[in-house]
């Protein structure tokens, strides 16, 4: 009982969060609903036992990510957004597909609630996640250092500065 | 006890959230943060089942989805970065050119 009651208040507080993401024009209000989402998302994994996730939830998503996030917000001053000329087939299939989404959710909850989740049932601690990750899971787990590496790589060259990575500009300023 | 149905609307809502803000929203960084919402819907539903079925790889899934993310995350913004050097714009609309 106790783990539905706080199920329902920490899924209130990441809807709401996901709805504010939406409705607010600022993007530092919306990465600071982002942070409100994944907090409480954490606090969703620890019910169902995912300790190691949870953790790495906060610390990998709401830190870093969203540091990033609000680091190039900053950087890039950005402001409240403008308003434009929305995507016409947005606003034609939008509405069908909310209804459509709607049905199949009520569907979901009315026909298959039978099976239930208990409160951690399974025990996802940073150990047993650790021994899973490096014996079954260690050839992924390597290919991801590799996507890393790349992905660092990628972020230099593509956010350097244009006359490193620009030779005419360069030669421009030169003559100039 | 929570029926697993309950964490699978939840993160359907999530996800429906993430799309929607991808299709409403004009400022590029609000649409790469709905992006990590829909990641973030989706790997509620790989807990969810991995607390159902009993088997912790579906967390190993959500460790390399967040692996992902990151990496997505550093060459996104660094892309969002060049953009508006080139552009001075966050707003899609505006990057409708391939050529300047």
């Amino acid at each position: 009982m106790v783990h539905l009651i706080l199920f329902l208040a920490f899924g209130a507080v990441c809807v709401a969060g996901a709805i504010n993401l939406i409705l607010q024009t600022h993007p530092i209000q919306s990465a600071l609903s982002l942070i409100v989402v994944m907090a409480s998302l954490a606090a969703e994994y620890l019910l169902l036992g995912a300790e190691f996730v949870a953790a790495v939830q906060v610390i990998v998503y709401a830190g870093a990510i969203m540091v990033l996030f609000v680091f190039v917000i900053m950087l890039l001053n950005a402001g409240t957004e403008e308003v434009t000329q929305g995507s016409k087939i947005a606003k034609v299939l939008g509405l069908p597909a909310l209804l459509l989404l709607g049905v199949l959710m009520v569907w979901a909850v009315t026909h298959h609630a039978t099976t239930s989740v208990a409160a951690g049932s399974l025990y996802g601690d940073p150990k047993t996640i650790g021994r899973l990750l490096f014996n079954q899971y260690l050839l992924p787990f390597e290919v991801t250092s590799i996507l890393i590496l790349i992905a660092i790589m990628g972020a230099v060259v593509l956010a350097g500065r244009p006359e490193m990575s620009n030779p005419q500009a360069n030669a421009a300023r030169k003559d100039a | 006890m929570v029926p697993l149905s309950y964490y699978l609307v939840l993160s359907a809502f999530l996800f429906a959230c993430g799309v929607a803000g991808f299709l409403l929203k004009r400022n590029i960084i609000t649409i790469f943060m709905s992006i990590e919402l829909m990641l973030n819907g989706v790997n509620l539903s790989f807990v969810a089942f991995a607390a159902q079925w009993g088997k912790l790889s579906g967390q190993i899934f959500v460790f390399f989805v967040m692996v992902v993310a990151a990496a997505e995350a550093a060459v996104g913004l660094a892309i969002i970065i060049a953009v508006y050097r080139t552009r001075e714009t966050l707003n899609v609309d505006r990057v409708n050119l391939l050529k300047l």
